[in-house]
């Protein structure tokens, strides 16, 4: 019930150069996203879609696509492909060393790959995830109104392998002004998210309130585009009752009975039973999609004027 | 009514009962409202998910305010037979559980209509009310990592069929060939809110 295997798209070209980008590597998770489904949340459908945002947006503004174009997000790096055209691509998101046929490129700037050229992105240093835009936006068929692949719901594309082949659409509108985006990367160190408490923090204890936001957190291994566990402070409830499954946002720190929380991503539940302490704001995101395994967190609380 | 804020993503609005859920479910889905990009009903909540750029969440918590509370009859989505075999793993533990012979569980589930109150927990599930009570039971103490597709379960006052295989922790009374999901097909859910359900007992 999963979409369309991607080694199997454009592979009727044959030998004909197409715009395509051919798979070569796919390091542990190489996927197909853009902005998501949205409206489908009450058929269970969530709205997917880059972890991060802001990069996917970045990467897009700068081969001159519409922002919510998809591209290929890559986590941790190790992703090799192949242009069987002449193709403008853009990497955005974590530190990546690239290169283009052996020579080092830069990511954040507009790279020319020739038909036949190679570009491999390296092992990220900071961050956890990138984004390869390529002008003409990646042409899967959409699912649901979106070519964005949802781990949890099995829905789209499936992950990128070695032999998958992604169809470039043609591009349209002007070329853009700028060849570099200066981006600070995502910092290696401590990092500090903003939350909003709520909706359920009346569940939780003084106790549990105080080490939330006075104490960090480590980001976990057991991490993915669903949501990051979190080691740390225990989160003890007040109420012990069972709440009823209710509708979660992305960014929603949801805590289960053994008080670690969780922070929902892309392709987190529509709906969750254990209750949500509070909320990253949607701005602050990006930033938590980036938070990768072994980093720390503390949490700081913005009042509803914040930002 | 209680309305709690999700950071700048979200408001959820928690309520008495499922009636009212619906009723504002239907009084929001009627109007056009900017920055509200997805409305998700629930058992006692209805979350209302936002675009932070657009949406006017102190506008918004005005017009959630004065909707009304009542009246919120399920558009009526239609009648879907639902053949079951009814050989459920925990159909033995639901007898027991409703002091009912597992002849009379079966009879029980066939014997009303369904309707399909809300979606959420994947793609394609629906939570369906309008029960036998007697078949009112909890969840599993334990949850199952993987429930296979097409199991047919019950919790508290709701019945539903998993669209494939997941983990879950409802009692499994049975299982259904009727593929309830599939992306290729418009609309690809069958259980959709306000679609009404027979349950039939299938060989």
């Amino acid at each position: 019930m999963t979409g369309p295997n991607p080694a199997t798209i454009g592979a009727t070209s044959g030998g004909r150069t197409g715009r395509e980008l051919e798979v070569l590597r796919s390091g542990p998770l190489s996927t197909v996203q853009d902005l998501g489904r949205t409206g489908l949340a009450a058929t269970g459908v969530g709205v997917s879609g880059a972890a991060d945002r802001r990069s996917l947006r970045l990467a897009n503004r700068l081969v001159g696509n519409t922002e919510g174009a998809a591209a290929v997000e890559v986590t941790l790096g190790g992703l090799w492909v192949r242009a069987r055209s002449t193709l403008v691509v853009a990497l955005t998101g974590a530190s990546f060393p690239v290169t283009v046929d052996g020579r080092t490129a830069a990511s954040h700037t507009v790279l020319t790959l020739g038909n036949g050229s190679e570009l491999r992105v390296g092992q990220c240093r900071t961050g956890m995830r990138g984004y390869l835009a390529v002008r003409g936006g990646v042409e899967v068929p959409p699912v649901l109104g979106s070519r964005a692949t949802d781990t949890l719901a099995g829905l789209g594309p499936r992950p990128l392998e070695v032999g998958s082949v992604l169809p470039v659409g043609e591009p349209h509108g002007g070329f853009p002004r700028v060849d570099a985006a200066p981006i600070a990367t995502p910092p290696g160190g401590d990092l500090t998210l903003s939350v909003r408490l709520g909706p359920r923090q009346d569940w939780f204890t003084r106790e549990a309130l105080r080490r939330l936001l006075g104490e960090p957190f480590v980001v976990t291994q057991d991490s993915d585009r669903v949501g990051m566990r979190l080691s740390g402070p225990s989160l003890p409830r007040r109420e012990t009752g069972e709440l009823p499954s209710e509708g979660m946002v992305g960014g929603a720190l949801q805590v289960p009975p053994d008080g670690r929380p969780t922070l929902c991503l892309a392709d987190h539940p529509v709906t969750g039973g254990y209750p949500v302490i509070a909320v990253v704001p949607s701005a602050h995101l990006p930033t938590a999609a980036q938070a990768r395994p072994g980093q720390r967190l503390w949490f700081r609380a913005v009042e509803e004027s914040e930002p | 009514m209680r309305i709690l804020p999700c950071a700048d993503s979200g408001l959820l609005v928690e309520l008495d009962d499922l009636d009212q859920v619906l009723a504002l479910h239907a009084a929001l889905t009627e109007r056009t409202l900017p920055g509200v990009v997805d409305l998700v009903p629930a058992a006692r909540t209805l979350l209302v998910s936002l675009d932070p750029e657009h949406a006017d969440r102190r506008a918004l918590v005005e017009v959630i305010r004065e909707a009304p509370l009542t009246g919120g009859e399920l558009v009526d989505r239609g009648l879907l037979t639902v053949p079951v075999v009814y050989d459920g793993a925990d159909l033995g533990e639901v007898s027991r559980l409703t002091g009912l012979s597992r002849r009379e569980v079966v009879r029980a589930h066939t014997g009303t209509e369904w309707r399909v109150a809300f979606g959420g927990f994947a793609p394609g599930f629906g939570y369906l009310v309008g029960g036998d009570p007697r078949l009112e039971v909890p969840r599993r103490g334990e949850s199952r990592t993987s429930v296979p597709a097409g199991s047919v379960g019950l919790a508290g006052k709701f019945s539903g069929v998993y669209p494939k295989a997941s983990p879950g922790g409802w009692q499994l009374i049975g299982r259904t060939e009727l593929e309830i999901w599939r992306t290729d097909r418009d609309p690809p859910a069958l259980l959709r809110p306000g679609v009404r359900v027979r349950f039939e007992e299938g060989s």
